[in-house]
């Protein structure tokens, strides 16, 4: 159990996938203009990762090393092919909105990367939970750039009217340059709070 | 709809950039980009793979995935594809190429994981482009690829005396310094249009 909070903990604040490691960031800027698509997205990378993490541990001690790489990619495929077909076949329309985007989760590094790092070296229960960690700390970072993207560009949260009708929307916001400098400002800002952690831990 | 290839061509450099307008490729965009050098090697290896990939996905789609009904299956086909054409470069340029290996070489591997590759095979076939389309752009995304990635190079080597706030120092910069760049990029849009 208290593997488990450390798991989370980890993938949530202190090994964030987007924010500490970097990796992930090409969906993480395209589908952050709308709090809808940022959601089935995130939720799309949880389930990928999870299972893509229990998978590979599972079968680690049968994978032989110089192909593990591909094999690992073959697992991740075979999970984005079921979350793309889902999509097709409940979400049509935000299928279409994300486009290319749901394929392009077989290449987030955050996947392969936790594949390679934790789930081939762990137990299945723990990669799991290490993969649903990762991924909601990852939704996290999509959430928060959504809300302000959203916010401004648009005056709505989920499609939702918040900001009066005399709002003037940013439409820098929702272009890419938006994304851009709220991922920076996003990272500046928690790298300068980590800062300040570590400095009230000495 | 029919594009006209030379259009797609240069819309995927200028308008729909791929780093700048579909944010792909954006890893090893951020990692790499550090010296121009290194920037200009890896820039040629993706736009290599890319015009190569583009067509040999086509093909594969159009003629084997299509006729027995297994579009779905295009993502593992895709990646496939890429990585084995990947290791078939390293292998043929290690052997023929020595020197071209040498300048080239670490960077291949990388490149099988470079989303802006698989990105590309993907709207391909979502927007209907035909062969010849598909081929320029590939070679068009790669070029605008690289443009962006030795550009981002030559800034960041003019930053590195400046006195960046400690906390942006890194990638958190480097992301506001491509910010700004896409901006500079959107004064291309409207001169060419694709999608």
């Amino acid at each position: 159990m208290k593997q488990t909070k450390t798991i989370f903990l980890e993938g949530l604040w202190g090994n964030n996938p987007i924010a500490r490691q970097i990796l992930g960031i090409c969906s993480a800027l395209a589908v952050t203009n709308l709090m809808k698509n940022s959601l089935v997205m995130g939720l799309g990378l949880i389930f990928v990762t999870a299972f893509s993490e229990l998978t590979v541990s599972l079968i680690r001690q049968w994978t032989p090393k110089h192909i593990r790489m591909m094999v690992q990619v073959l697992i991740i495929s075979a999970y984005v092919i079921l979350v793309d077909i889902f999509l097709k076949a409940y979400f049509p329309d935000i299928s279409t909105a994300l486009g290319p985007y749901v394929g392009l989760i077989i290449t987030n590094c955050i996947i392969m990367g936790r594949c390679e790092a934790f789930a081939q070296a762990n137990p299945p229960h723990i990669a799991f939970i290490d993969g649903i960690a990762m991924g909601t700390g990852y939704t996290l970072v999509l959430l928060t750039i959504a809300f302000v993207r959203e916010l401004l560009g648009f005056g709505t949260l989920f499609g939702i009217r918040i900001l009066g009708d005399s709002w003037v929307s940013w439409s820098i916001m929702i272009m890419p340059p938006g994304a851009f400098f709220m991922l920076g400002i996003l990272i500046w800002i928690l790298h300068t709070v980590k800062k300040k952690d570590q400095e009230v831990a000495k | 709809m029919t594009f006209n290839p030379l259009v797609v061509f240069f819309a995927a450099i200028f308008t729909n950039n791929m780093i700048f307008s579909n944010f792909l490729g954006m890893c090893s965009f951020i990692a790499v980009s550090s010296d121009i050098k290194t920037s200009i090697g890896l820039g040629q290896a993706v736009t290599f793979v890319l015009a190569i990939t583009a067509p040999i996905n086509y093909l594969l789609y159009h003629y084997v995935l299509v006729p027995f009904g297994l579009e779905y299956l295009r993502y593992i086909v895709f990646i496939v594809s890429i990585a084995a054409f990947v290791q078939l470069v390293e292998m043929i340029v290690e052997r023929s190429f020595p020197s071209l290996h040498q300048s080239l070489g670490i960077f291949l591997p990388l490149i099988t994981v470079n989303c802006a590759i698989l990105g590309v095979s993907l709207f391909m076939t979502i927007r209907n482009y035909n062969l010849i389309t598909s081929t320029l752009y590939g070679l068009g995304s790669g070029l605008g690829w690289m443009l962006a990635i030795v550009a981002l190079a030559g800034i960041k080597k003019r930053m590195k005396m400046s006195a960046v706030p400690e906390g942006l120092q890194g990638s958190g910069i480097t992301l506001i310094i491509t910010g700004i760049m896409a901006l500079a990029f959107i004064g291309f849009s409207g001169i060419v249009q694709i999608s």
